[in-house]
């Protein structure tokens, strides 16, 4: 049939031929008869044929070739349907030895009128490279080409060519980033998804994380980012002004185009298409500020159902109330666990929860009780302290409940808060001793615990009960109950030998437990892009791109700045969003050039966008730092001031080392008793013995191994709450820090611990460093330590900010430095290393000097080019035998230098430096900084700056330069008489300002 | 990205595959077929399967599976998308998505997704633009075709495809000008044992038949748009002016479409037109039990209620059960596994009825 002359008959068996392929049959028989059809002039034989060529060409590559030429000829129609219908199939047909024509035609294609057609180039170009790689650069020229399309219609394929030929070529899209940004809203949705799925990528490569100062965004009112374009085409001097007060106010400043893609990506979230929603969400979820992603997370409920919400939850609630009163005993456990779930993740609604949940404790059926109590262990363990009733409503429980895993919860809770219930206590310790040889293994254990932490709290009532439940242990069937009791019995009750256990055993039992996190089985999944096929599956898909972190220093914006004709020209839209032909203010058009209008001013002053950027980048450091401080502030201090006490403090230090390493758990004692080594040589054979009974009942006992692994954990995450996991990281840090030689006394210290002691002391230094000492105003930060003796082998090292300008050079910082030898060698050749150090940092070493005596000091001074910035110095600190490496960081006070200047140059001064360069914020002083003796000392003990005379008494003016580059710094304090005060601070350094700004207020309402 | 598409049936025959990069052997969907054995139902096979080679996104619509084989990263929804969009062209050109009219017409399937689809990424999926390049089947035009020797392929490049709106052709013409809404919401609710509501949610779409002359610009405002929650808007609408004004404005396209979709969330307090009150008693030792079920209009409203339709999911452990209704007729199927019960009524009174979904009039 395909022979004959006639078109119907051609179709008819071409038909025949393609339902045979459409159900997998082999038609490649056919295929000399097929192709030469090719060239038919009805249209509908044609793509058919084409159908079939595209399928079969593959394997039988020879007879594909005859057909080529036709398609040659179909490139130059003048019917751009059949231009692009002849490029699609030339360019699907994957025969190699056509690579060149296909090249040939994909950029002719490329440059061709019609969009269609150029939408088919950026179809074929991932297809060439799939079948010949080695075409790639041209390739990209294509793409780079097409890019620059101004089409709807091209873009989202274009970008599609991109992901798939040369995602790592990002550079590509500097110039097409604002474009493609607000062209973006008219793409179809498919192009949408692919194009969102880029500028994420793009985002995270060039933008700083706007998480990072989360808490400060939040204050702004979210129209300042995202006010409407409406808003903007209304008053664009009111936007204008409201972004301009934004970075004035604010440390960090999202770049205009990260605001630009984050505001053109939101009206998406309506879309029909899942996908562009979701693609949406994700591009929130990892580009845009906290704040905002809660915006998101509602609107997308039932998209992510596990982003649970504060809004949603009461309905949740309410209807897990009436899940439980169902019949079905193992859907009631679930719903009391999925109620503990919410109560973990949602503070708010925690009390709530357990009020419902002790509720359900007097309900008959005893399943619903026991699942309840244990969701009530873990809850109360979020919160202790307040809940003694519960407590003790649980107390009175253990009569009736059977279910093990209750009893044996309400048992932890009771010892875990025994001083919070100290009567009932006891009273339940006595009850399960006298049932304790009928009850379950797991109640045992934790009977056991109860009687050894009411031993170590309530000795006098409990003793002679705890050694009968010991002695009833003893001789248990379970050998794991047995060891337990035994190694129980060992740590508690006084003997000759294990003495030292005894003496830490309530901290080792008493020790405060992290909350439990019940999460569900999609957190660990964070890591992959959200919504990708990986996170979907949890595994690492072909050709899944890693999601870049943030920068450290946002590229230069400027690469995106495009001639402003381009923008112009694009075309606009009659339908879609703001294009209401009636009213000409919501076209499309005027609303974006106005946009472009506005854009403009931002753009152009570059400099001043890259000065937040470092402080962003400084900003979380300083801040944790100044969490840790908060909450160990005491021993800190008192450790970097009273340095002649060193031995008294070592010993003290030691002390607290000890009991914290077994307070840490079994884990961590293991692990110093491994780290130590010989150090404990001569610790006695009983107490290896215990150690060995403990790792053993670790392995075996659930509940120890909770501990034991909480505690490990605590120390690898960041603190949750504020005030006692800080203190003790602390403190956990203080232990290795004093360190005393006597217990790792030849072990010579590795780099890797001398770089530990230097990371630590990077840490003290900054610790110190906020907290003004009040014995020196000169010199704030005082002596601080740069190298302990015990990591320098008997060679300490302080250094202190001298404030006295540096002989050599003007701008550099002069650090005196203190050298002691406590060894008892002489130590020879001290010098400066070579420095590794960040980039316009420079440091002028002072001379060698070439022999310290055993016990002999000597000073050094040493200047150190900061260039404006609070990075630290690092470089080595050599001696004959050793180096040693060092680090350096300046408090942002000690960067400047105190200018002498009246009251009208500061005023005039102070005129220059408006908008942008001015800082402010309000406190309010304590009662302590009342006096302006106080005020003038604390502001001058924090920064170097010089006082500037002032004709009210409420306000304190201060001025300085900066050492490097010689900018003005000026402060402000206007303090009014009830305390409130505040605080402006002047100075083209931005970064410095914000920092200055946070280390003084942090000095005055201490 | 989508490297190729399967059409499988419920008893699990391959009825027409397509290939959009080089051709995936038929032997992939094995690993499909293993995870629809494993499945309880066919409609919780699980939507991305992982294969050593490849990665298969399936979603299930009127019996069928649509399977289709991707090989790279791609956004799992986007390609649950597409295969939806498929789903509803075939339904949109042969009036129903079944394994018959697909086979019947499986010449324009193929040409549908060459068009829909190149080198697995979508090129034309709006409904207006593949008509012009595809017609549909009618009768009168396959008449016509076998007498002029015409075909159903359009030879020029459809306007819309270049244009700032792809939905919509240009030079339509009717003689009566109409546009009819259908507004349906599907409403989720809880109710517990004594017959109150826990929860009730809607959530509604507006679906928009549309013959009107020329490029006509229309707007739909709303008595209280503030109800609407989670809209998503057919790509016609102005966002601009809901944004605004709440008003829905656009140039739509021909034919059907779904104008919106929205949601009305429980904190609205849905109120939901019909009573449902339950009760199941167990007799003392004996292996049966009664369940009564009382629906009923809620006199407030003041509509009439009309076609309810009642589905009870019985456990799997139900033998077998009687029936008898106050009203309407009832089917039990007893063969399914899940054993449903559906009690038909034309005029809602009290029954023994009881109601998961009541469509709206």
């Amino acid at each position: 049939m395909l022979d004959t002359n006639k078109d119907s008959l051609k179709l008819e068996a071409m038909k025949r031929i393609v339902a045979m392929i459409a159900r997998g049959k082999n038609a490649s028989d056919l295929f000399p008869a097929v192709v030469k059809n090719v060239a038919c002039k009805n249209i509908e034989v044609k793509k058919l044929v084409y159908v079939y060529l595209v399928r079969y060409a593959e394997e039988q590559q020879d007879l594909a070739l005859l057909s080529i030429s036709t398609f040659q000829r179909g490139l130059k129609d003048p019917n751009q349907l059949i231009r692009a219908s002849a490029l699609r199939v030339l360019s699907s047909i994957r025969v190699p030895i056509i690579a060149p024509i296909m090249m040939l035609a994909i950029k002719e294609a490329a440059s061709d009128m019609s969009p269609y057609v150029r939408k088919t180039a950026a179809h074929a170009i991932p297809k060439l490279y799939s079948l010949d790689s080695d075409q790639k650069d041209q390739l990209i020229e294509v793409i780079e080409k097409l890019l620059a399309d101004k089409t709807t219609l091209v873009a989202g394929s274009v970008v599609m060519a991109f992901e798939e030929v040369c995602p790592e070529r990002i550079d590509l899209i500097h110039k097409n980033y604002r474009k493609l940004c607000n062209l973006l809203i008219d793409v179809e949705e498919w192009g949408q998804v692919v194009i969102i799925s880029m500028l994420t990528r793009y985002a995270r490569t060039q933008f700083l994380s706007p998480t990072q100062n989360e808490s400060l965004l939040e204050e702004s009112p979210e129209k300042a980012f995202y006010g409407s374009e409406e808003d903007e085409a209304k008053g664009p001097g009111s936007g204008e002004a409201a972004t301009a007060a934004l970075p004035a106010r604010k440390p960090y400043v999202m770049d205009p185009d990260h605001r630009l893609l984050l505001r053109n990506t939101k009206p998406l979230l309506q879309s029909r298409s899942a996908a562009v929603v979701m693609a949406v969400a994700q591009l929130y979820f990892h580009l845009a500020p906290k704040a905002e992603v809660g915006v998101i997370a509602k609107a997308l409920l039932e998209v992510l159902t596990n982003l649970a919400n504060e809004t949603n939850i009461p309905t949740v609630l309410r209807e897990f109330q009436t899940y439980i009163r169902s019949m079905d005993k193992d859907f009631v456990a679930a719903t009391i666990q999925a109620i503990g779930r919410c109560a973990t993740n949602i503070g708010r609604v925690r009390d709530t929860c357990l009020n419902g949940l002790v509720q359900l404790l007097s309900n008959r059926d005893e399943l619903v009780v026991a699942e309840s109590v244990v969701v009530i262990k873990k809850l109360l363990q979020m919160q202790p302290a307040q809940h003694e009733e519960i407590i003790k409503h649980l107390a009175k429980l253990t009569d009736n409940i059977q279910v093990p895993m209750a009893r044996a919860s309400i048992l932890w809770l009771i010892g875990e808060y025994c001083e919070h219930v100290p009567k009932i206590a006891p009273d339940v310790l006595r009850k399960m001793a006298k049932s304790f040889t009928a009850e379950e293994d797991i109640v045992k254990l934790q009977v056991i615990n109860l009687a050894a932490k009411l031993y170590l709290t309530n000795s006098k009532q409990t003793k002679l009960l705890t050694q009968y439940v010991l002695s009833l242990a003893k001789y248990d069937q379970n050998y794991d109950i047995r060891d337990r009791a035994r190694f129980t019995r060992q740590l508690i009750v006084p003997s000759e030998q294990g003495g030292a256990f005894s003496r830490h055993a309530k901290k080792l039992f008493l020790a405060p437990k992290p909350a439990p996190v019940l999460e569900s089985s999609f957190k660990d999944r964070d890591h992959f892009q959200l919504g990708s096929l990986s996170h979907l599956l949890n595994a690492k898909a072909t050709g899944y791109q890693e999601l870049p972190d943030w920068p450290e220093e946002a590229p230069d914006p400027s690469v995106r700045n495009v001639e402003e004709e381009d923008l112009s020209l694009i075309e606009t839209r009659v339908g879609l969003l703001g294009g209401y032909t009636e009213v000409p203010e919501w076209t499309k058009c005027s609303s974006r050039e106005r946009r472009k209008e506005k854009e403009k001013p931002f753009y152009s002053d570059s400099e001043g966008e890259s000065g937040p950027t470092e402080s962003a980048d400084s900003e979380p450091e300083s801040e944790s730092e100044s969490d840790s401080e908060s909450g160990s502030g005491a021993s800190s201090s008192e450790s970097d001031n009273e340095d002649q006490d060193e031995d008294e403090e070592e010993d003290k230090g030691r002390g607290s080392a000890s009991e914290q390493s077994e307070g840490e758990g079994e884990k961590t004692k293991k692990r110093k008793k491994g780290s130590e080594g010989a150090g404990e040589g001569s610790s006695s054979d009983d107490d290896s013995d215990s150690s060995s009974d403990s790792s053993e009942s670790e392995e075996t006992s659930e509940t120890e191994e909770e501990q034991a692994e909480a505690a490990a954990w605590r120390r690898k995450t960041p603190p949750s709450s504020k005030s006692t996991p800080a203190a003790k990281e602390i403190s956990l840090l203080d232990l290795e820090d004093f360190t005393p030689p006597s217990v790792q006394p030849v072990s010579p210290a590795t780099v890797v611990s001398a770089s530990l002691v230097a990371d630590l002391e990077g840490l003290t230094l900054t610790d110190s460093s906020l907290v003004p000492s009040l014995l020196s105003p000169v010199s704030s930060a005082g002596r601080q330590e740069l190298l302990h003796r015990v990591a320098g082998e008997g060679l300490a090292v302080d250094y202190a900010f001298s404030r006295q300008p540096f002989s050599g050079d003007p701008h550099m910082v002069s650090v005196h430095i203190y050298f002691s030898n406590s060894s008892d060698t002489p130590i020879r050749g001290l010098r400066v290393g070579t420095p590794k150090l960040p980039a316009g940092i420079s440091i002028q070493e002072f001379p060698e000097i070439e022999s310290l005596a055993p016990g002999e000091s000597a000073t050094a001074v040493l200047g150190i080019n900061f260039c404006d910035s609070t990075q630290a110095a690092n470089f080595q600190l050599c001696t004959q035998t050793r180096q040693f490496y060092v680090c350096i960081q300046p408090p942002v006070g000690e960067l400047m230098a105190p200018v002498f200047m009246s009251e009208n140059e500061f005023k005039k001064e102070q005129g220059k430096l408006m908008g942008m360069n001015e800082i402010t914020e309000k406190l309010v002083l304590p009662d302590c900084c009342w006096s302006d003796h106080a005020v003038v000392q604390r502001v001058t003990a924090t920064a170097h700056l010089g006082r500037v005379p002032c004709g009210t008494s409420e306000e304190y003016r201060f001025a300085g330069r900066t050492l490097s580059s010689g900018s003005l710094v000026l402060l402000t304090l206007d303090a009014r008489p009830a305390g409130a005060a505040q605080l402006t601070v002047n100075s083209e350094k931005m970064v410095i300002g914000t920092m200055l700004v946070k280390d003084v207020i942090q000095a005055l309402t201490q | 990205m989508i490297h190729s598409l399967f059409l499988i049936n419920c008893s699990g025959d391959i009825f027409l595959e397509k290939h959009w990069k080089s051709v995936v052997s038929q032997s992939v969907c094995d690993y499909f077929f293993e995870a629809q054995e494993k499945a309880a139902d066919v409609e919780n096979v699980p939507p991305v399967i992982s294969t050593p080679h490849h990665y298969l996104i399936s979603i299930y619509r009127d019996k069928l599976f649509f399977v289709s084989v991707i090989q790279t990263e791609v956004p799992p929804l986007f390609v649950i998308e597409f295969l939806h969009r498929v789903a509803d062209t075939f339904q949109d050109y042969f009036g129903e998505c079944s394994e018959a009219a697909i086979k019947d017409n499986v010449v324009i399937v193929y040409e549908l997704l060459e068009e829909m689809l190149d080198n697995g990424f979508p090129l034309a999926t709006e409904s207006n633009i593949l008509k012009e390049l595809i017609k549909p089947p009618t009768i009168l035009r396959s008449v016509v075709n076998s007498i002029t020797g015409s075909s159903n392929v359009g030879d020029t490049l459809p306007t819309g495809q270049l244009s700032n709106i792809p939905w919509r052709r240009a030079g339509v013409k009717y003689t009566n000008n109409e546009a009819y809404f259908d507004v349906v919401e599907e409403i989720d609710a809880i109710i517990d044992k004594s017959g109150s509501t826990v929860f009730a949610e809607i959530q509604g779409v507006i679906d928009a038949c549309i013959k009107l002359s020329g490029m006509p610009d229309l707007s739909l405002s709303f008595m209280n748009p503030r109800l609407l929650d989670d809209v998503s808007f057919h790509p016609c609408i102005r966002f601009k002016r809901w944004e605004s004004e709440r008003v829905l404005s656009f140039i739509p396209p021909d034919g059907n479409f779904r104008l919106i979709s929205y949601r009305v969330s429980s904190q609205n307090l849905v109120a939901i037109p019909v009573y449902v009150k339950h009760s199941i008693s167990f007799k003392e030792n004996s292996s049966c039990g009664r369940f009564d079920i009382t629906i009923g209009p809620k006199q407030n409203m003041g509509k009439t209620i009309e076609g309810i339709t009642v589905t009870v999911h019985m456990p799997k452990v139900v033998l077998n059960m009687n029936l008898t209704p106050t009203q309407g007729s009832y089917t039990f199927d007893p063969v399914t596994k899940v054993q449903p019960l559906q009690i038909k009524s034309t005029n809602m009174g009290c029954g023994e009825n009881y109601t998961t979904k009541a469509p709206k009039s």
